[in-house]
């Protein structure tokens, strides 16, 4: 089974990347745009079918190694 | 007194280090690899400069997984002191060593320039040799080491004296122009409660001889050597 695990630096830290590329976006005009946050993508394939599993393997690796829980959180998704 | 160098894939202020602490201080030091598992004797440890396994995930992420932090760790728990510079700093936050961590620099910009520091804590064996309040010029290069904490252990952090070095203007002001990366409270360096540990941005080893612009970094070296001869 798959798991996409959604990486991103938390509401309350400043992502000067994501603003970055917010400013160039407003230059191209594209005002609508309120604002634009960066984060990280990884896609797990794990050794399971159960989704239950599967989610719980994925936050314990996301826990351990693929965010840190200093300044940043995570959202996961299992299914194919 | 014995220093160990630890080199990771990446590394590349090992050799810096190295020297630092035998040609310009005369002291013993050893070059400890990634994969060892004990300290060779070390009574101080460096964790140097660089981009430990190419900084994949994050900075100094995947560092704290070579075997060498294990013993690392136990020295460190058992009061060991441990000096973390620049990717060796990010290592130890990663590692847990010390808390918080660290963002991209608010300029997005890598920096590789001397800054102006202010020594803020005496009591650790790496800033023993300073007076308090004393400036320091000592050079950075890094992209990320806008240092981060959340309030509340922002708060624990400074309520226990554990800012180390702060950046500040040349008489010793903080000001925004002279915080290079954009640290919450201006932070350069921090210290774990036990003292023992302590992580820093700028680059002391090479600010040990006048032909490298500066001998400020000295106080670094000088403050452990004579902290170790005491012991």
């Amino acid at each position: 089974m798959r798991a996409r695990v959604f990486v991103t630096l938390k509401p309350s830290v400043f992502d000067p990347q994501g603003k970055t590329i917010a400013d160039a976006l407003h230059s191209l005009g594209y005002g609508a745009v309120a604002d634009v946050r960066q984060g990280k993508y990884f896609e797990l394939d794990l050794a399971t079918n159960e989704a239950a599993q599967a989610k719980q393997l994925a936050a314990e690796v996301a826990d351990k190694v693929l965010a840190n829980p200093v300044i940043e959180s995570y959202r996961i998704e299992v299914g194919d | 007194m014995r220093f160990g160098v630890v080199v990771f894939p990446g590394s590349n202020c090992d050799e810096d280090a190295y020297h630092a602490a035998t040609d310009v201080f005369g002291q013993q030091a050893e070059y400890l690899w990634h994969k060892d598992t004990d300290l060779k004797g070390a009574e101080v440890v460096i964790l140097p400069g660089g981009f430990a396994h190419g900084d994949y995930l994050r900075t100094g992420a995947m560092a704290r997984f070579s075997p060498i932090m294990n013993a690392v760790r136990g020295f460190a728990e058992r009061g060991g002191p441990v000096l973390g510079i620049c990717n060796g700093f990010q290592i130890l936050l990663e590692a847990g060593l010390l808390p918080g961590a660290m963002l991209r620099n608010k300029s997005l910009k890598y920096r590789c320039e001397h800054v102006y520091l202010r020594v803020e804590q005496t009591d650790t064996p790496f800033t023993s040799a300073a007076k308090p309040g004393q400036i320091l010029r000592i050079p950075i290069g890094h992209g990320e080491g806008n240092y981060y904490a959340p309030p509340d252990l922002l708060k624990r952090l400074e309520d226990n004296r554990q800012v180390v070095l702060r950046y500040t203007d040349p008489t010793g002001t903080i000001a925004e122009p002279w915080n290079p990366n954009g640290s919450v409270n201006a932070i350069a360096s921090i210290c774990n409660e036990r003292r023992n540990v302590v992580g820093m941005m700028p680059h002391p080893e090479r600010a040990c001889e006048p032909l490298l612009g500066g001998v400020d970094g000295r106080m670094i070296f000088e403050s452990i050597v004579s902290a170790m001869a005491i012991r």
